[in-house]
């Protein structure tokens, strides 16, 4: 299926390849460069290529390409989510995912993504087999390996891999066990140039940390379970159990992984924590505009909205900005033309506001749209949908462990027409 | 060739000479460039060094330069016999990468390459399961035609290896030989068809995988394992369960009726399918030609269903394809959902969910429509994105929401992305003639847009009004004198055109216009792009034919103009026109039609959406992401008229029996009714129990009764229906009664006699299931040797068996914790492996105490 893959940086380098079958040039990327500058932005590069006798199937993340070349048909979502995949694989192992570290451990990244794929296609891609067959670099084990000699290659064998539970490693052991899970909504939301809502709607998820001894089997339950309107689970949730009780109930992977990720249908009213005022305007004679923005408190159950940013991408006859917040502080880039005002949190007596005028091109005309505000928040302690974790039981182990839930709401793609 | 097997006798050391040889030559080559390739020389050298040396530290350092190298794309090909040698290291790590690098450069360095078999071929009899997988993943990676029959030893081998592990790495196996020597399909098929019957969901998504590869035409390999493929589907990790599902969807058209019929779409959607069903049965009673689905149809449709929620993408993607191409289409709304869910996924996976909507939308509205909103474009999606979700958007328009689209494309119009502004304006265009109620309103809001600033939406826009009044050609005499005057100002060579092409249409309604523009035109003629030169010929030929009074002149102008241009393409037309416009001696009959010609009712375009003639790809798959036949593309057959023979799919053999049809099914060509109280009854007890396997289980009890002979050859889970068969029968206790007796009747006495014979094999020749299978065996004989039986007595023997298994597994529930499942697991395959190292290949299986055997496969 994926025959090689090329990590390409933004300077258009080839700074890795790999290959599971017999080996590709590295010019077949010479069509993706074509296409990379026919799009202009990275974003905009497609993810599909045909060239003559292969297919460039890309994804980008962290400023890299990821290139999988392919001979034969294929269904592209499975090219795509498996190099998504590798990206995360490769953030679960190295903190982040750039091209220095990537660089730098590019014996464990061959290693992995030997692993990763037998021919073509995928052999072992949940992290905990994978970690278990190369252990991940940390300065610990750097420093033993350099001592000892010692290898980064698991001599154990990825039982898992051979069990009916094939996410979790076997044979965890912790001294305090304990099991967090995150529920984390996202709002996303369109509101218009009035104030009224356009599209709004809900995007959980819950993340779940989960280190506990042996072989532990969980339930979560929901106080309002009917509230999810459409759910997608972590391979380990029992399909059957949630048909049929709306339960969770799983055998969890040992660390850090998404449980659950949930809809919350913009049938159901969404509830819209922040406003945002504004006064854009453009005059058409003057080469001045003048720019107020005020964030204000909306429907937020009592709690504090914090993290406030703002960016707007300004239009591009606008010269540069002089404005005023009232509170945080604000940048503006006269070359790419990005407001951002880093607001922090909104106290509901002191509404923040940004006020100022913005310069214009001298005899430019008035740009005909008012720019988009983006906004980003953070709300917590608070499930925006009014999801409630009911109770989390644990059986097939003897041990207490330390349960701890918790709540939180942010924007999510949040937009304001102006 | 000799040079080869010189090479390959002399071992290592005359490798390396002709390497140094290599090397040589190559220094001795004069120029600037020799500085650099001797320190080039001078790296390897050390390395070579390193690799050679007795400290593991040292070749582990060596080989993972090395793999850097080979990372970056250098040539490190020269340091083959050195790196090889090291292929039998102790040091695990090193041996890794020793396997990376062989892998790589085995198919440059074949001779040399050979040196290495032998270590593979010893790994592959090691007791460890995976040191025997990881051998076969390397020994086939090695693309060297040479070892071909080794290699496809060793898949044989592995194919019928007690590790599930191991036989899915032969499955892959299959693959990698079959690109290297397509010579070996058949003995290959021979495998997939063996591995195909695999009970293991570890196995199950790669043998598809070969299979499709290999042989996907011979879909006669699967209808044996269709249900257990359904059944399995669930547990099968996500990978291959998009490959399953991609194959059974072009199993399904080629094997099924169709489910669409007529007015389908009126049906109502609420209810849930299985009284859609039951409706179903009802009316076709009444109908003329009865449609009633195939169960496994619905088996397939069914199980395919929960999968809708996998995290991964591309599941959902290819459940969502099989909806598409297989479900009744009154089934196939549910999918909608969870392809907007994937639209908050990264811009990859939307832009390519977002192709197959827009595919979608086109041909069924109503699925989309709810979810219109999830569609508004963000100012800061990437133009891609939003130009697909306008499509979609545009697909979804009707009557009724028509106005709010109308309100969000204005906010799109003034989009600082001109590229995407002018998708809109053309998107409006389109929903003007979709819509009649509209076309005004949007003809209106277009002409506004004439007055925009940027020019890239002017032009667009002129380009749409052209094509919208072209469809309705009513009074836009207004509409057109703007557009005249607009002639000054715009420079967009397309939209010039279509200004000059929509005037000279139309110019006997704007006659004061008309030959003034042209006398512009003619003005300006030489500065004009071709593209323009054409229209104004064109404008100049049609005014000259109505109005020759003002415009003969003019239009002689432009004619001398034209026959001297640079463009072959101008000075055709021009000699075109002149001869069909100017009378004179030698013009022929045509010159009379002229105005006929020129003035003639002109069709309207159509203005269609681009995925208008995706639909004829399968969704999802490479082709229909393109637009263009990708190699290796499997046609989705239609379906078939007359469904072929559904027992085909009936297994006869006792193992796959028992993984859904109820025996007395197979048998008889019984009404469709039952079939359903039946798989309905089926469907409910395996709700209730959360394991697959034991679904699978369920109706070996008659099965063991019917007593047909099992080709138990592999390490099957066969004996854990003997426990799990109890729960079945009790739930289902008075369907099985029944069966059981009609089994009993059609089978006769021959069984006793198969039974026994059964039982002599199972002892000589089986493997791991002697205890179990003579359980089964024995409770068969005592049946069977009782026959012909009354019906209480049956019943009797069933609640014994019953009581038996429940026996059984008590204890077993209880034994079993979730804790130590993965140390029997792992005990078992322990003990099997030692039997399998004591007496080599003929696994007979001395010592493995049963309960261990049992609650492995239980979980397995």
């Amino acid at each position: 299926m994926i025959h090689s893959l090329f990590l390409i940086n933004s300077s258009g380098d080839i700074f890795l390849e790999k290959h599971w079958k017999s080996v590709v040039s590295r010019s077949v990327c010479d069509y993706f460069f074509e296409a990379q500058e026919r799009a202009t932005e990275a974003e905009n590069v497609p993810p599909v290529i045909p060239t003559p006798h292969h297919y460039l199937l890309s994804v980008y993340r962290h400023k890299i390409f990821f290139v999988a070349v392919i001979q034969t048909e294929v269904p592209p979502l499975f090219v795509i989510e498996f190099l998504h995949r590798v990206v995360d694989t490769f953030q679960d192992y190295f903190g982040v995912c750039s091209e220095p570290v990537i660089k730098d451990n590019v014996v464990v990244v061959y290693e992995v993504l030997e692993e990763m794929l037998d021919n073509g296609f995928p052999l072992a891609t949940e992290s905990n087999i994978l970690k278990e067959l190369i252990k991940p670099p940390t300065i610990l084990r750097t420093v033993v390996n350099t001592i000892t000699g010692s290898t980064n290659v698991g001599d154990q064998l990825p039982t898992g891999q051979l069990s009916v539970v094939p996410w979790r490693r076997t044979g965890v052991k912790y001294t305090n066990n304990e099991a967090y899970f995150d529920v984390i909504e996202e709002i996303d939301a369109i509101i218009d140039k009035s104030g009224s809502t356009i599209t709004a709607e809900i995007q959980g998820v819950i993340d779940a940390c989960v280190k506990l001894t042996g072989m532990p089997d969980l339930t979560l339950s929901f106080m309002n379970p009917r509230l999810l309107d459409d759910v997608s689970f972590h391979p380990c949730v029992r399909f059957k159990r949630w048909e049929s009780e709306r339960i969770l109930s799983f055998i969890p992977p040992d660390g850090n992984f998404r449980l659950l990720s949930y809809h919350v249908s913009a049938q159901n009213l969404v509830a819209i924590p922040v406003y945002v005022k504004h006064n854009i305007s453009f005059r058409d004679s003057s080469s001045h505009g003048r720019f107020e923005i005020t964030v204000g408190p909306k429907q937020t159950m009592g709690k504090t909205i914090e993290g406030v940013t703002v960016t707007s991408q300004m239009p591009k006859g606008v010269l540069n900005m002089s404005l005023t917040p009232s509170q945080g502080t604000h940048t503006f880039d006269p070359v790419t033309k990005m407001l951002s005002w880093d607001v922090g949190k909104i106290n509901p007596q002191k509404l923040p506001s940004l006020k100022g005028t913005m310069s214009l091109q001298a005899g430019a005309s008035k740009p005909d749209e008012n720019p988009t505000i983006n906004l980003q928040f953070k709300i917590q302690q608070l499930a925006i949908s009014g999801l409630k974790v009911n109770r989390l039981d644990m059986y097939g182990e003897k041990y207490k462990p330390f349960k701890g839930i918790k709540y939180m709401t942010k924007a999510g793609k949040f937009q304001v027409r102006t | 060739m000799s040079s080869n097997s010189f090479s390959y006798n002399e071992q290592s050391g005359g490798g390396e000479a002709t390497e140094l040889g290599q090397e040589a030559t190559s220094t001795i080559s004069p120029s600037g460039a020799f500085g650099l390739f001797s320190s080039d020389l001078k790296k390897n050298e050390d390395l070579k060094q390193m690799l050679e040396s007795n400290k593991d530290s040292a070749k582990l350092d060596a080989m993972k330069r090395i793999v850097g190298m080979i990372a970056k794309g250098k040539n490190a090909s020269e340091l083959f016999p050195a790196v090889v040698k090291n292929v039998a290291s102790k040091n695990i790590e090193i041996k890794k990468l020793v396997y990376v690098y062989l892998v790589r450069y085995a198919e440059e360095q074949q001779d040399l390459a050979l040196l290495s078999i032998s270590t593979f071929q010893r790994a592959l009899k090691d007791p460890n399961q995976l040191i025997r997988a990881s051998a076969l993943r390397v020994l086939s990676s090695i693309r060297v035609p040479i070892i071909v029959p080794i290699m496809m030893l060793a898949i044989k081998e592995a194919s019928a290896d007690l590790s599930p592990y191991v036989r899915k790495n032969a499955a892959h196996a299959i693959q990698k030989l079959y690109s290297l020597d397509p010579e070996q399909k058949e003995m290959l098929i021979e495998v997939i068809e063996k591995l195909l019957k695999d009970k293991s969901t570890l196995v199950a998504g790669s043998v598809v995988m070969a299979f499709e590869e290999v042989c996907p035409d011979r879909i006669d390999l699967i209808h044996k394992n269709y249900r257990k493929l359904c059944n399995l589907l669930v547990d099968v990790e996500e990978w291959g369960q998009v490959v399953i599902i991609h194959m059974l969807t072009r199993y399904a058209r080629t094997q099924f009726v169709s489910p669409w019929k007529e007015g389908d779409e009126l049906e109502d959607n609420g209810k849930n399918f299985y009284e859609s069903d039951d409706d179903q049965k009802e009316k076709t009673d009444k109908r003329k030609k009865p449609y009633t689905m195939d169960p496994d149809h619905r088996l397939l449709i069914r199980n395919t269903k929960p999968l809708l929620q996998s995290r991964n993408a591309a599941v959902v993607m290819a459940v969502a394809q099989l909806y598409w191409h297989i479900s009744p289409k009154s089934e196939a709304g549910i999918i909608s959902k969870s392809l907007v869910r994937l639209l908050r996924s990264n811009r990859e996976v939307q832009y390519i969910v977002l192709q197959n909507i827009a595919t979608m939308s086109i041909q069924r509205k109503g699925m989309f429509e709810p979810y219109l909103k999830s569609f508004y474009v963000r100012s800061t999606d990437p133009t891609m994105i939003k130009t697909l979700k306008l499509e979609i958007l545009t697909n979804l328009a009707n009557e009724a929401n028509i106005s709010i689209l109308l309100r969000e494309f204005q906010t799109y119009v003034k989009s600082q992305d001109k590229q995407f502004a002018a998708a809109t304006i053309q998107t409006i265009g389109r929903c003007a003639t979709n819509i009649l109620e509209v076309t005004d309103t949007c003809l209106n809001g277009l002409v506004c847009l004439l007055s925009n600033r940027d020019e890239i939406v002017v032009a667009e826009s002129v380009v749409v009004i052209k094509k919208l009044l072209q469809m309705q050609p009513a009074q836009h005499g207004e509409i057109i004198k703007h557009m005249a005057k607009l002639l000054d100002s715009i420079t967009v060579p397309v939209a010039r055109a279509s200004i000059l092409w929509l005037i000279g249409e139309n110019c006997e309604r704007v006659p004061k216009i008309a030959p003034d523009v042209l006398r512009k035109m003619a003005k300006s003629f030489t500065s004009e792009d071709d593209l323009v030169k054409l229209q104004i010929l064109n404008l100049g030929a049609k005014l000259y034919l109505t109005n020759s009074k003002q415009t003969k002149l003019l239009t002689q102008y432009i004619l001398n103009l034209g026959k001297y241009d640079q463009n072959y393409d101008i000075r055709d037309h021009t000699r075109f026109i002149r001869q069909l416009i100017v009378p004179n001696e030698k013009s022929g009959a045509l010159s009379k039609y002229a105005k006929k010609i020129f003035l003639a009712q002109k069709p309207a375009p159509l203005l269609e959406s681009p995925f208008k003639d995706r639909d004829h790809f399968q969704l999802g798959t490479l082709s229909h992401a393109l637009n263009i036949k990708a190699t290796g593309y499997l046609e989705l057959s239609n379906w078939p008229e007359v469904a072929p023979d559904p027992s085909v799919r009936n297994v006869e053999v006792i193992e796959l029996a028992k993984e859904w049809t109820p025996a007395g099914k197979a048998k008889q060509e019984n009404s469709a009714k039952k079939f359903y109280s039946e798989s309905e009854e089926e469907e409910d007890s395996s709700d209730s129990s959360s394991d697959s396997e034991s679904e699978s289980g369920s109706e070996s009890g008659e099965q063991g009764e019917s007593g047909e002979e099992g080709d138990s050859n592999e390490d099957s889970s066969e004996d854990s229906s003997s426990e799990q068969d109890s729960e079945s029968e009790r739930e289902s206790g008075l369907e099985n009664k029944r069966t059981a007796k009609r089994n009993s009747k059609a089978k006769g006495k021959s069984d006793s006699e198969d039974g026994e014979k059964e039982n002599e094999k199972s002892k000589t020749s089986d493997s791991s299931n002697d205890e179990s299978s003579s359980i089964e065996d024995s409770s068969s004989d005592s049946e069977s040797e009782s026959e012909p039986e009354s019906e209480s007595e049956s019943r009797r023997v069933t609640k014994e068996k019953e009581k038996k298994t429940k026996q059984d597994r008590t204890p077993l529930t209880k034994d079993v914790s979730l804790l130590d499942l993965d140390d029997c697991q792992y005990s078992c395959i322990c003990t099997n492996e030692n039997s399998r190292a004591a007496s080599s290949n003929e696994w007979k299986r001395t010592s493995c105490p049963l309960f261990l055997s049992k609650t492995a496969l239980h979980f397995w």
